[in-house]
């Protein structure tokens, strides 16, 4: 069940992350030229892997209960931020996330670019492709090493990051257009609510503190974020209506 | 101070107070172990009060 959920929630988060990235290099490749563009994509992965090449061995030599309280602090921090955010748009308060408007204003702000050439590179499109890939990936790569380093599965989290990172770019190169038909408020809410289940279960875990059951607590840990979150977005929902009326 | 920046937003985003009343209500799990009480239900029940606290200054704020 653990692993099953390690994987889904690797590869939910890093789905949402490349959906991202993927719309960048789109729009740095189309404006820009892909050479540019997929030359800053393979920079920013080749930084990536050694970032996580690098973090992901070292975080073994820190014992397990102070790695478990600080990722843990760290998933919770960065997941209650998702967690809002998914609320918030789920009940109004928030425009959704709007994939196509994104890549209409990332083209044309890469039209109105000046023409500068460095290394062979059309360099706003290069830096475009790599800055957009680098700050995704970040984000993956914190959860890849996050997610299962905790759990001592490093490599769960690899495969549920690389089977989404397949996944998309095949779409995209076959779709060759924003995947603005991707469920992505879903499934940022859903990434949403399993860092912050992670979290919560593996930061009291860290601080000392033993659940109920051990790992078999996690299902009612993710059952309790859920109906937080959705207790929420009604309550939200129904302050915001008569604000509306 | 652009790296510190970034990693701040990185980690904290755009409302501090949420992140601080995660590490008060770790410090306060870790003490009450250390008290002998296994307070495994304290994180729960804090990360709601902190995500409706934070949810409720941001829908002030949209209205």
């Amino acid at each position: 069940m653990t692993a099953a959920f390690l994987v889904a929630s690797a590869f939910l988060a890093s789905a949402v992350e490349f959906v991202e990235a993927l719309t960048i290099v789109l729009a740095a490749g189309l404006t820009r030229g892909w050479r540019s563009s997929l030359t800053g994509l393979a920079a920013a992965t080749v930084v990536l892997a050694a970032i996580v090449a690098v973090l992901g061995p070292a975080l073994k030599h820190i014992p397990i209960g102070a790695l478990r309280l600080g990722v843990g602090a760290l998933l919770l921090a960065f997941g209650l931020q998702w967690l809002r955010k998914a609320i918030l748009r789920a009940s109004g308060y928030k425009a959704l996330h709007d994939e196509d408007a994104i890549f209409a204003r990332e083209a044309e702000e890469a039209r109105a670019a000046g023409s500068e050439v460095r290394a062979g590179l059309d360099w706003y499109g290069f830096t475009l492709s790599f800055k957009g890939v680098l700050l995704e990936g970040l984000e993956v790569a914190f959860i890849v090493i996050t997610f299962g380093s905790t759990q001592g599965r490093i490599d769960l989290a690899a495969i549920g990051a690389g089977a989404a990172l397949v996944l998309v770019a095949v779409v995209g190169v076959v779709v060759h257009a924003p995947l603005s038909r991707v469920p992505e408020n879903t499934m940022k809410f859903a990434v949403g609510v399993m860092l912050t289940t992670f979290g919560i279960f593996w930061s009291t875990e860290g601080a000392g503190a033993h659940w109920p059951g051990d790992d078999a607590s996690l299902p009612g840990v993710l059952a309790f974020v859920i109906l937080l979150s959705f207790g929420a977005v009604t309550l939200l929902k129904r302050r915001r209506e008569p604000a509306l009326a | 101070m652009r790296f510190l920046r970034f990693w701040w937003d990185f980690v904290v985003g755009d409302d501090w107070r949420a992140a601080l009343g995660v590490v008060i209500a770790l410090g306060a799990t870790a003490g009450l172990v250390a008290a002998g009480l296994n307070a495994w239900w304290l994180m729960p029940v804090a990360v709601a009060a902190v995500l409706f606290a934070s949810l409720r200054r941001e829908a002030r704020k949209a209205s």
